[in-house]
């Protein structure tokens, strides 16, 4: 309710032309619609125009906006709606794949060889390798954040888009599937891959790390 | 009583980490998760990491708008202002 309430008061801003508003408004998203335009175009540069477009399409449509949806979902859908249009214009194919059915391409979570062969006469598919627990310490560095970063950086965008609205920024699972138009089976199929990726990378750090 | 033919391989279990944690598992299958986690160390150690890896990833400073940025788009909506 108290959410409701604010975005009501944010559109009445907006409407009266409220710089300050405006600006809240810019920071609270801009980041973010950089981030989802990467699905759709091949450079940060062009997902940064893409995110000014938009904001240009949220403020001539502001006045028309009947509040069906959350402003935030509206805004993504703008954003959508300009990044396809933009992808197509440029003759790139839109990563329909990626971001529709993901779970056609199946990718595993751990690599196999971590595992005993799903035939083994005793441990079937259990762990050959097992993970060691991680020391807190190397978790709490500041070298340690840097990895995370970059294990993120290092996803594709689809799954990059989706872990960082749900895990750096806290955004709910419907409130990412209303942003990105996704089923809720992939955006946990997107999720899952982001986070098994950067689980690796951080094992992978750690263990570096640790010897 | 989950019987050995039933019983997830850690190979199976770490794919339904994320479905487990969405709380998307069907009731069948969350009984099984947790049966197995119950029972090994390893899986058990594999779930920490997990859960400490979306930790860490929630204290991760959020991209923030750059102030060029910020300076053209104040200058946009100054412009739409205008009409």
């Amino acid at each position: 309710m108290a959410e409701v309430a604010a975005e009501d008061k944010l559109l009445a801003a907006l409407r009266a032309r409220d710089e300050s508003a405006f600006r809240a408004l810019v920071r609270e998203y801009h980041p973010s619609l950089v981030r989802v335009a990467r699905i759709y175009v091949p450079t940060r540069a062009a997902a940064e125009d893409v995110a000014a477009e938009t904001w240009l399409g949220v403020l001539n449509g502001i006045d028309r906006f009947e509040g069906r949806s959350s402003l935030r979902t509206w805004i993504f859908r703008i954003l959508t709606n300009i990044a396809k249009t933009r992808a197509v214009r440029d003759g790139r194919t839109l990563p329909f794949s990626a971001l529709a059915d993901p779970a056609r391409v199946p990718e595993a979570a751990v690599d196999a060889d971590r595992f005993l062969d799903p035939e083994h006469p005793r441990w079937p598919g259990h762990w050959a390798l097992k993970p060691e627990p991680w020391p807190e310490d190397a978790l709490l560095a500041a070298e340690t954040r840097e990895r995370l970063a970059e294990a993120i950086e290092a996803l594709p965008a689809t799954q990059r888009a989706v872990i960082s609205l749900r895990d750096v920024e806290g955004w709910s699972s419907e409130e990412v599937r209303n942003a990105l138009d996704l089923s809720e089976t992939n955006q946990r199929v997107l999720l899952h891959r982001a986070r098994s990726k950067v689980r690796a990378a951080l094992e992978e750090y750690l263990n570096e790390a640790g010897t | 009583m989950i019987t050995d033919a039933e019983q997830l391989s850690c190979q199976e279990l770490v794919e339904l980490v994320t479905d487990y944690l969405e709380d998307a598992l069907p009731e069948e299958e969350r009984l099984r998760f947790e049966d197995h986690i119950s029972r090994c160390g390893a899986c058990t150690i594999y779930l920490e990491q997990i859960r400490e890896t979306i930790s860490l990833l929630g204290h991760l400073p959020e991209d923030s708008l750059s102030p060029e940025a910020e300076r053209e788009l104040l200058e946009a909506f100054q412009g739409w202002k205008r009409g």
